[in-house]
């Protein structure tokens, strides 16, 4: 069979959506029905809530959506990695148990990978995961994970082994995160957001069906997970919108907008909002002003120019050719254009950058850019750290020599760990 | 859009880039460098015979083969690439340019299958000693066909056989009473003097105009547009000549890195070295992506054109600028050197970076549009 054209695609979402979409079902009620159809994740395997289609129609396929205004699937933030990892790794009830009530955003997910001890040296983590009996009993501490407050499930990275060296011992599980021994607590952000948390687990319990991958493979997988992260799957450049449309399934999606979605909400900010910057200019008066219109220019190449190279990225992918440099620099382009915007947008704001909330610009949006970019250049893998996997794993340089790879991890020099705040 | 090259752009792309690194080596380009003419036409026309390379951009009629931008961008960025020593940019980015968007039909039919076929080398006289590049800094004055002033910065003309001309009525201004005209290069009248180049495999030349007869291009007093448009598609050629100059000075820094012993391992193996190479790979893929986007949007026609031009050419100025910056740093003493090739492509950068105006002027008329829109 093959592949279908763009105008197939359209045509046939469309004319699905015509026939299906009702504002007046409940938001759950009516993306069972989307997941049940494949339109709700196209890309996703036919066998496994898609149609199997290639990534790039994706595009289409929410265009669609848009003219109608349907509501989609609910994909935003880490729930989209864990749905990627247990496409990629996980097992047949792990599709089955998880796959389709993260669609429907009836459960929420949470990445359980820093700890206090180990963030860019994530392979070193220390909380521990033991089988007894036929339970893994979990006991250690998380930190800045995300929408742990929120969480029903969470991807968490354990060691198993204490003998083998540090990446080696590392295993994946998928942790209920409502049971007694497990608490998070949300920590205030520079931002005054508290979207992150620091997560004590004692004694919590992981079914066996529930780890992923075998023991010793943890690392692995979490670099997949990584890697989706990195390519800017959980991103949510654009924040969803609360619909201004009426109907049941608006007043839902609303709902679940200002309450699960709510750690998310400051995340278009920290990417800098280049959306923003020629209206605030012109509405300022300080386009007519050399030197800002300069450094506004230098903006808009690098963001146009980080847009084109992704473009290029998934136009070669699309056309099934190796991958290419250009694909594995996007982490560090977003870091770049962030704070590129944020220097410019004080220029622009003047003395109303030193207000915020709502004696800020815009209601404060501007002055939550200008302390949310920071994050940007740390979250996900550090800008640093971005530079050294360019160096060896892309341009092939050497890597850093570790004196401790192949000693058991539990010889290997590490920090001592105290609550924070 | 376009966004990636299509099987065949890969494969003409392959063949340029072992033809060229084939015959055009450092030493050849060193060779070549030091002549006045700064190319050799013998050599130069048995490659391009080889290659139809002076033909690519030109419609079919006029006896080229008729490919647009991208083609024509593919050719200059392994020139770049290489630092070809060739009268290309010249006669074919820039004079056969003009020609094809001012020309009368019979005059594109008399003038262009030479220069498709290389026989003729050709350039544009538009700057001026103020070195401003656009129309605004034409002084040149045309008293009906006569010409009389002074053209400077121009590329290859000391040596081309025919030279377009941007010249004014005498009492206009701006965009106003321009014209454009041909003149051959042994003209009476026309004096011709070589210019001491940083850059010494782009050549340029003074040009001075005493009551030299030239011939119309095209309709009198309306010059403006056909200009200005071929400005856009040469700042856009230009800018794919530049991303393989970068390329080239991002691929052998790495090279040289993983090769150079110091502290008992490559200086490849220290972290600082391999933080500016992931830097230099983000500013050269980026400036590649603002090249190709350029080019293929001048294929497309795009209704921003003049901007994404300007914002191509800015964004590889200051990415090939950096790159030729860092690869010299990575090179060390050696890098200073001028027997190691490296400096070559730093000029290169550095007068690029210059030619066709340089980033901030091309910033500002980046966000004429935008700012407008
Ligand atoms: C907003 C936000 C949300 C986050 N959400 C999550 C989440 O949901 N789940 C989760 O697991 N984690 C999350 N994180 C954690 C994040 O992944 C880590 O903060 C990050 O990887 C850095 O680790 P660290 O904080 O321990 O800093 P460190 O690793 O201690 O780094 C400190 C400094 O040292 C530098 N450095 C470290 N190693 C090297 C090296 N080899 N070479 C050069 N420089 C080096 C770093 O670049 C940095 O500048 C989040 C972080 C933020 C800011």
């Amino acid at each position: 069979m093959s592949e279908p054209t763009e105008a197939d695609v359209r045509a046939e979402v469309s004319a699905w959506l015509k026939a299906n979409f009702n504002p007046d079902y409940g938001l759950v009620e009516w993306r069972l029905k989307l997941v049940e159809s494949g339109w709700g994740a196209p890309h996703y395997p036919k066998e496994w809530y898609g149609r199997g289609l290639p990534v790039k129609f994706n595009a289409v396929v929410d265009e669609e959506f848009a003219k109608i205004g349907a509501v989609t699937v609910c994909r935003a933030g880490i729930r989209t990695l864990a749905a990627a990892t247990i496409i990629d790794h996980g097992t047949d009830l792990h599709k089955e148990k998880f796959l389709r009530r993260i669609l429907t955003g009836e459960d929420t997910w949470c990445q359980l990978f820093s700890e206090p001890g180990s963030g860019s040296d994530m392979a070193a983590a220390t909380t521990r995961a033991e089988l007894k009996g036929n339970k893994w009993i979990v006991n250690g501490q998380k930190v800045w994970t995300t929408s742990a407050h929120k969480a029903d499930w969470a991807l968490l990275l354990a060691r198993t082994d204490w003998d083998q060296p540090k990446h080696k011992g590392l295993s994946y599980f998928l942790l209920n995160m409502r049971q007694p021994g497990v608490n998070a607590q949300p920590l205030k952000q520079m931002n005054g957001h508290a979207s992150f948390n620091q997560v004590f687990i004692t004694d919590a319990e992981i079914e066996p069906e529930l780890q992923m991958g075998k023991n010793g493979e943890g690392w692995k997988i979490a670099t997949t997970t990584l890697m989706h992260e990195r390519r800017g799957a959980g991103a949510l450049r654009t924040w969803a919108m609360p619909s201004t449309r009426t109907g049941r399934i608006y007043r839902e999606e609303n709902a679940e907008i200002a309450t699960t979605m709510e750690p998310y909400k400051w995340y278009p900010q920290r990417a800098g909002r280049v959306d923003l910057l020629l209206d605030r200019a012109k509405a300022t008066g300080k386009i007519n002003d050399p030197v800002v219109r300069q450094e506004l220019a230098k903006v808009l190449v690098l963001s146009k120019s980080a847009e084109w190279t992704a473009m290029r990225a998934r136009a070669a992918q699309a056309l099934g050719r190796p991958q290419g440099p250009e694909g594995s620099l996007g982490k560090l382009l977003g870091s770049h254009v962030a704070r590129a915007a944020a220097r410019v947008h004080t220029m622009i704001d003047g003395a109303n950058a030193m207000l915020t909330g709502s004696d800020g610009t815009l209601d404060g949006v501007i002055a939550e850019v200008l302390v949310s970019v920071p994050a940007t250049s740390i979250a996900g893998g550090t800008d640093e750290i971005q530079r050294n996997i360019i160096a060896e794993r892309i341009l092939q340089m050497p890597k850093e020599a570790d004196p401790f790879a192949n000693k058991p991890f539990r010889d290997v020099p590490r920090n001592t760990v105290s609550k924070v705040g | 859009m376009q966004f990636s090259f299509t099987n065949e752009q890969e494969d003409f792309r392959g063949i340029l880039r072992r033809f060229f690194s084939a015959r055009s080596p450092s030493s050849e380009v060193r060779k070549l460098m030091e002549t006045e003419a700064g190319f050799d036409r013998e050599t130069w026309k048995k490659l391009n015979q080889e290659l139809g390379l002076t033909a690519v951009h030109i419609p079919e009629a006029y006896g080229g083969q008729g490919f647009g931008c991208v083609e024509l961008g593919i050719v200059l960025e392994e020139m770049g690439r290489v630092l070809l020593c060739a009268p290309y940019f010249s006669s074919v980015v820039l004079a056969a340019t003009a020609i094809l968007n001012a020309g009368t039909e019979e005059q594109k039919r008399k003038l262009l299958p030479a220069i498709a076929a290389g026989d003729t080398t050709a350039t544009l006289a538009f700057t001026e000693d103020n070195g401003l590049w656009d129309a605004s800094g034409v002084a040149m004055t045309a008293t009906g066909t006569k010409l009389n002033g002074t053209k400077s910065f121009v590329v290859d003309g000391h040596t081309a056989d025919l030279i377009v001309v941007l010249a004014r009525q005498p009492g206009t201004s701006g965009d106003k009473g321009l014209s454009l005209f041909t003149v051959r290069g042994d003209a009476p009248g026309l004096k011709r003097t070589p210019l001491k180049t940083m850059d010494a495999t782009r050549k340029l030349a003074r040009l001075e105009f005493k009551d030299v007869e030239a011939e119309l291009l095209g309709e009198a007093g309306q010059a403006a547009a056909p200009f200005a448009k071929t400005m856009t598609q040469a700042v856009v050629c230009l800018a794919n000549e530049m991303a393989g100059g970068a390329d080239h000075l991002r691929e052998t820094s790495l090279e040289y890195a993983q090769m150079r012993m110091q502290f008992g391992r490559p200086i490849a193996a220290f972290q600082s070295m391999k933080h500016k190479q992931a830097d230099m790979l983000v500013d050269v893929e980026t400036a590649k992506s603002a090249a190709y986007y350029a080019a293929a949007a001048f294929d497309d026609n795009a209704a921003d054109l003049t901007a994404v031009a300007s914002l191509a050419k800015a964004c590889v100025a200051e990415a090939y600028l950096q790159t030729a910056v860092h690869a010299i740093q990575v090179r060390g003493g050696i890098g200073f050197t001028w027997d190691e090739d490296t400096h070559l492509w730093f000029k290169r950068a550095k007068s690029s970076e210059v030619f066709l105006g340089d980033a901030n002027y091309h910033r500002e008329l980046m966000m004429q549009h935008w700012a407008a829109a």
